[in-house]
């Protein structure tokens, strides 16, 4: 059975005149066990479709089961059985880090010494400040609250809404870590992120843009995905660089990627025909090299066409 | 059961970790239950007045002397010149101008009969129209003076004469504190329920903590409980604390029993805690609560009768009064407090409070939804 299943969703606000889509007829499957990651820029409609998942919000069509009880029907089975973490910190921020934790315990009839071994791994690391209130913490420690808030009744499936959003990239690297350890305990995750990078630790993933899936897939298969031979290229001046290598008509696409750009090129043959291009231009201190597709290029190609 | 005590545990450590909520609570009320009853006052005192004495006579001046001596007036100024006097009415010096015309003494002793001229500053009513009313029966204890001096009275009164005596019946005094704080204290009372649950559940939805609370199989009527209950109790130490400062401060030792007070003040609180409860069910962010139950606190204190008596309003008010819960604890208070009724005569109040208790928590329930 699968930990989550979407159908033919369909999600608008507003009113006839300015109505806006959030999401536009989307299916998919999370297998029992996976860690599924839904990419997206900003207001792709990663939290709507969260909200209808937790049977926070209607969809206007469509069907969806978790665990296969369905999102309308069976919303107070679903309630006990998922654990959420919005994007947005949501915890009281006047009870101390322990108030949350036993007070989200009670409501889900456990308590915290129940499923400690669960969130064992996370909670030691805020431990240290069980006594503060949930406000002072810092924005990571506040995440790893929140995560274990959301397990702490042993949910079958966990939904985190962009969980590393604001978090530094040391914090962002352990969480995912965190996340790996609790998809070998057997729990189904569902996550969400605008950052490209992080879907490499997914099983698979949703690319959403617009309300509209672009792809599913595992991240090798996305960039097996990737036909088109990839140049990274580096000068003096990078600007000028980037423009120059727009106005060349064999290149479908150029975008500056760390202190390279990625040029696409439309095929093999057009490698010799860029070097060429990009000598006679003085732009001083050319390098030139070949490189693998990562996940960002093929998101970007994903989102371009 | 179990996560209602936890519910309500969390509460209770959320409103006592919250010192503006504590100081809301006991500070103000107290503050203001100190101070308002000197201010709310029925009595007029101080009314300005302009003489216009065109006399100059002895018994103009043993009018004006009269008048002042009272106390009720203070002569504002004294002159002979009607224009000027309106001056004074127009710069808002005045609230009254009395007008003495020439030959005021004369005629009173050759014909038996003076005319005097009264005007009043009509923009405020209350002053204009109880000042003229003192001041009237100032000027007919004149005449009756006037009438002594000059006519030698026989043994019996040839002219059939009404005396009144009056007794003022549960406050004997006519001390208006004895109305005003209990109905002050009402005031207060709704004003720390209405408001406070209001903001509660909406602050919930602004920090967002409401997403984490409605993806849990929590039950609605748990929460709701959760959130009536422990403004239900400060509710009723606020009416603990009002009723000692109303026995400290004011000396009013209700005559009827305290607990037919607490009694209807349990319902009481629930039907304006549900009211509360409801506005925030529907408000999104405080600002907006707070804008809401701010008009509602605005009807609820002026068609309540407290200021103003309810008999002598229009009809449509009338039944606007009668859908304000206010009302029915102000007249309740008023009876118990200075009439001493007992559980038996207020019946009817408490039958009418369970319904509004009932009406509005029930409504504030099914409108609180988990899911949008």
């Amino acid at each position: 059975m699968a930990a989550v299943s979407v159908e033919n969703i369909i999600m608008s606000y507003g009113k006839k005149k300015q109505k806006i889509n959030a999401l536009s007829d989307i299916s998919f499957s999370v297998a029992a066990g996976e860690l599924f990651g839904i990419i997206g820029p900003d207001g792709a409609g990663k939290t709507s479709l969260f909200r209808i998942l937790t049977t926070l919000l209607l969809a206007d069509s469509g069907q969806a089961s978790v665990n296969g009880f369905d999102v309308v029907k069976d919303m107070k089975q679903i309630r006990k059985r998922i654990g959420y973490m919005p994007g947005r910190f949501s915890l009281y921020q006047d009870l101390t880090v322990e108030e949350n934790l036993h007070f989200f315990a009670t409501i889900f009839q456990t308590s915290f010494s129940e499923n400690y071994n669960l969130i064992k791994d996370i909670y030691v690391q805020i431990e240290p400040f069980k006594n503060r209130r949930a406000g002072q913490l810092s924005g990571g420690m506040k995440q790893k609250l929140a995560l274990c808030c959301a397990l702490i009744h042993r949910p079958e499936v966990l939904f985190l809404d962009e969980p590393t959003t604001g978090v530094d990239a040391v914090s962002r690297k352990e969480f995912w870590d965190m996340l790996q350890g609790l998809k070998k305990q057997g729990i189904s995750i569902l996550v969400s992120t605008p950052y490209m990078d992080e879907a490499n630790i997914c099983d698979r993933v949703a690319l959403l843009q617009k309300g509209k899936i672009l792809s599913i897939d595992s991240p090798a298969g996305v960039i097996a995905h990737f036909k088109n031979p990839l140049v990274a290229v580096k000068a003096k001046q990078m600007l000028a660089l980037l423009e120059k290598i727009k106005t060349l008509d064999f290149v479908q696409d150029a975008y500056p990627f760390g202190e390279f750009h990625h040029v696409v090129l439309q095929n093999e043959k057009a490698v010799p025909s860029l070097e060429q291009e990009l000598e006679a231009a003085d732009l001083g201190h050319i390098t030139m090299h070949k490189v693998q597709a990562n996940i960002e290029d093929c998101f970007i190609q994903l989102m371009k066409n | 059961m179990r996560t209602l005590l936890f519910l309500l545990q969390k509460e209770f450590k959320q409103i006592f970790r919250d010192p503006s909520i504590l100081r809301i609570i006991f500070i103000i009320p107290i503050i203001q239950l100190l101070i308002l009853p000197w201010a709310a006052d029925y009595e007029i005192k101080n009314i300005q007045l302009t003489v216009v004495d065109q006399d100059h006579s002895a018994y103009s001046r043993q009018l004006i002397s009269k008048i002042t001596s009272t106390g009720y007036f203070r002569l504002a100024n004294y002159t002979n010149a009607y224009p000027q006097a309106l001056k004074d009415v127009e710069n808002g010096d005045a609230d009254l101008i009395l007008q003495i015309p020439v030959a005021f003494e004369r005629q009173l002793v050759k014909e038996n009969e003076a005319t005097l001229f009264l005007a009043m500053n009509a923009i405020d009513g209350v002053k204009a129209n109880l000042g003229s009313a003192y001041l009237r029966s100032i000027i007919q204890d004149f005449n009756r003076e006037v009438r002594m001096e000059w006519i030698q009275l026989p043994r019996l009164n040839p002219e059939t004469q009404i005396d009144i005596t009056t007794s003022n019946w549960f406050n004997p005094l006519m001390n208006y504190k004895y109305f005003m704080v209990p109905g002050i204290l009402v005031l207060l009372l709704t004003m720390v329920g209405v408001n406070l649950t209001s903001i509660n559940i909406v602050k919930e939805k602004e920090i967002g903590t409401i997403e984490q609370i409605n993806v849990t199989p929590i039950k609605k009527i748990h929460f709701i409980l959760g959130k009536l209950i422990p403004f239900w109790l400060l509710g009723m130490l606020v009416l603990t604390i009002g009723l000692g400062i109303a026995r400290l401060a004011y000396g009013i030792v209700p005559a009827g029993s305290v607990l037919t007070i607490y009694a209807f003040a349990a319902l009481f609180l629930l039907a304006v805690l549900g009211l509360g409860l409801l506005v925030s069910t529907y408000a999104h962010t405080q600002q907006q609560a707070m804008l809401v139950t701010f008009f509602i606190m605005m009807i609820f204190i002026l068609l309540s009768g407290l200021y103003t008596s309810i008999d002598s309003m229009p009809t449509w008010a009338k039944w606007i009064t009668r859908l304000n819960p206010v009302t029915y604890f102000i007249e309740v208070m008023r009876m118990v407090v200075l009439k001493g009724s007992g559980l038996i005569d207020i019946k009817k109040h408490l039958l009418i409070m369970l319904g509004f208790a009932v009406v509005l928590n029930s409504w504030a329930i099914m409108n609180y939804r988990k899911r949008s």
